[in-house]
């Protein structure tokens, strides 16, 4: 019995907040846009069987017939996999430090890696626009050095897309590779180089598999925001930067066609369904793994 | 300070708690009055506000349209406001609560009759066209003495932009201006609705949209009066806010503005109270409060906007009524063009369009 409520707790979870608006936002991108409010018809006033009568798949074979949504589509993953990699290059040698740092440094490190969290994220993407902007901080300090004359042209352009992303997701990629290395036993690596390896061999054949569920986990965490990101396209990326999240904006703020943008939204997630199947059996295998 | 400036996201959020005090919620343009006005609407009434921004018209009506907002008064422009009266979003003003209305201007009242035909549903707040703001020393070192300022020509002939690039030229992220100005440029109706016609500006656009850095609708302000950008097409009040900015910091950018001599965009901003308005009895007193000639005459003197309020022109200080990029001269007037909405299959069309565009897709 109290077993069962147990089971049931993580399931209404995701009746209520998962599985209900999904239903939602599939029932609205199978009606058609209005101008009443709210603006997309029948909804459930009109009664059930005008519902059933009225919802059809127009707007998926509308998103079909546009070249913009898979260039859109594409253009996130994109992004999003750069951003991934990008992220992990930066951040697996700082959780490397965190995890070979003696013991009385680890809280203060762990500590400055969780400490931008305190400041919003609105406010830390606005800072990057300060730093990045033509007359901005950074270009400023590399006119002072005499490295430029003329100012780097980094704000607007996809370039600072993929600055903004590392930057805001760093954390995500450096705990969960840092709980990996933390757990690694170093006499392995010990061991390794025992046996012949050199430092940089038992690197790359000892410790990178050992920690290769931190660095799956990390990706993920990483990835999955990354796809339907909006506002750090929107904020630093420029008008050539073609991302999902601003064509589901404009399609629900610009067309006011809250149908064509849940039809955007619902094939969004079916896209994201896949690495968080993946993600699910990364972890089940390492739960059955250390069991 | 009892008012507060929120975000749309928290202001909605807080939206479900019960008001004990009597409260209004006005949701009006950022950057759009002066916030002393805030405070004495305060002090005089007794009434909390709560004073929320936003800066797309998009924005407004998406709210508006999901239906309880929770906003007692907002501000659409012109073409959104004939809409969302025609979807039903706002409630007839009373105006015996209103006795204010009598300093109301008939030239904009007149011309605002094209948005709201029987004149029940809004008062004009704010009036302005749609022009060029120019970082003066910058345009004319990179195109010389002789750039075309005062033309459209400055923004839309590639050549020109191309120049401009590395300096910076941001245009309003918005189609239902930028098109009819393009529209003027090559001579065609800037108010028309035909996708043929419309889509004869898109080679002109795709054109000079690699030139253009960004295209957003409040940044250029900033922008503008820190010397990052050369040019932005934007709202005129926004223009010359950008200049007093510049002036006050005393950075040595030197900012004006122009309305294009092909024509430019003539542009209402009215307040309404929404159909499910929790206080209307508060909102009404709020636009009587707004609508008394000192209290306009003190926003406009503050945004540098022209207002719809005959009476409060004598109130206004010689920089605002005597400056013709705010209340142009008669031959000006002549030359400003409005514009009306789009239906749905041409709205589709354009945005479309203007994704195409900005992003090349």
């Amino acid at each position: 019995m109290r077993r069962a409520a147990l089971i049931l707790v993580p399931y209404v979870w995701l009746l209520v907040l998962f599985l209900a608006p999904f239903l939602i936002v599939l029932k609205i991108s199978l009606s058609d846009a209005a101008l009443a409010i709210p603006p997309y018809a029948p909804t459930l006033k009109d009664g059930i069987a005008a519902l059933i009568r009225e919802l059809d798949f127009e707007n998926f074979v509308f998103l079909t017939e546009d070249d913009l949504y898979w260039k859109a589509y594409l253009s996130s993953l994109r992004i999003a996999l750069i951003s991934t990699v990008l992220t992990l290059m930066v951040g697996y040698p700082i959780a490397y430090g965190m995890a070979k740092a003696p013991d009385e440094w680890r809280a203060t490190l762990m500590m400055l890696v969780i400490l931008p969290f305190w400041t919003s994220f609105l406010i830390r993407v606005y800072a990057w626009m300060g730093i990045l902007s033509n007359e901005g901080l950074l270009n400023q300090l590399l006119t002072w050095l005499g490295l430029i004359s003329e100012p780097l042209i980094i704000l607007n352009t996809t370039t600072a897309v993929y600055i903004g992303i590392v930057y805001t997701y760093l954390p995500f990629m450096i705990l969960p590779i840092y709980a990996a290395l933390d757990r690694l036993d170093a006499s392995l690596d010990e061991a390794a180089q025992d046996l012949g390896c050199t430092r940089t061999q038992a690197f790359w054949l000892v410790t990178i598999p050992l920690s290769r569920n931190g660095i799956v986990a990390g990706s993920f965490l990483v990835f999955i925001p990354a796809l339907g990101e909006f506002v750090i396209p929107s904020l630093l990326g420029g008008s050539g930067t073609l991302m999902i999240g601003k064509v589901l904006w404009e399609e629900f703020f610009n067309n006011r066609d809250w149908p064509v943008a849940s039809a955007v939204a619902v094939i969004l997630l079916l896209i994201l369904v896949v690495p968080i199947v993946l993600f699910q059996r990364n972890q089940q295998k390492q739960q059955e793994a250390e069991q | 300070m009892k008012y507060r400036i929120l975000g749309g996201v928290a202001a909605a959020a807080l939206m479900a708690g019960a008001a004990v005090a009597e409260e209004v919620r006005v949701y009006n343009w950022s950057d759009y009055i002066d916030e002393s006005l805030l405070e004495k609407f305060e002090a005089e009434t007794g009434i909390d506000l709560i004073y929320d921004v936003f800066d797309s018209n998009e924005l407004l009506e998406t709210k508006l349209l999901a239906g309880g907002s929770g906003y007692d008064v907002v501000v659409p422009s012109g073409t959104f406001l004939q809409r969302q009266i025609t979807a039903g979003a706002f409630q007839k003003l009373d105006k015996a609560q209103l006795p204010n209305i009598a300093n109301m201007w008939d030239v904009i009242e007149n011309r605002l009759m094209k948005y709201d035909p029987t004149g029940e549903y809004a008062i004009n707040y704010m009036w302005g066209t749609t022009g060029i703001g120019v970082n003066v020393g910058k345009v004319k070192e990179l195109l010389g003495d002789d750039a075309p300022m005062d033309s459209l020509a400055l923004v839309f002939d590639p050549a020109n932009m191309e120049k401009l690039q590395g300096c910076g030229v941001h245009f309003l992220d918005a189609p239902a201006e930028i098109i009819p100005a393009a529209l003027a440029y090559i001579g065609e109706d800037p108010d028309s609705q035909d996708l043929d016609v419309i889509g004869k500006v898109e080679p002109v656009l795709t054109a000079i949209a690699p030139f253009v850095q960004k295209f957003h609708s409040s940044e250029y302000i900033n922008a503008l009066a820190n010397g990052d950008i050369c040019v932005a097409v934007g709202w005129s009040g926004d223009i010359l806010q950008a200049r007093d900015r510049a002036a006050e910091a005393d950075n040595g950018v030197e900012i004006a503005y122009y309305a294009p001599k092909e024509g430019a965009l003539m542009w209402f901003d009215n307040m309404a109270i929404p159909v499910d308005a929790p206080n209307p009895a508060a909102a009404h007193k709020f636009l009587n409060f707004i609508m008394d000639a000192q209290n306009m005459a003190a926003a406009s003197n503050y945004v540098y906007y022209a207002n719809g309020n005959k009476a409060s022109q004598e109130f206004l200080v010689e920089d605002v009524i005597g400056d013709t990029a705010i209340y142009p001269d008669a031959a000006t007037l002549e030359n400003l063009y409005t514009t009306s909405p789009y239906d749905p299959k041409v709205q589709r069309g354009v945005t479309r369009m203007w994704t195409k565009i900005k992003s090349g897709t």
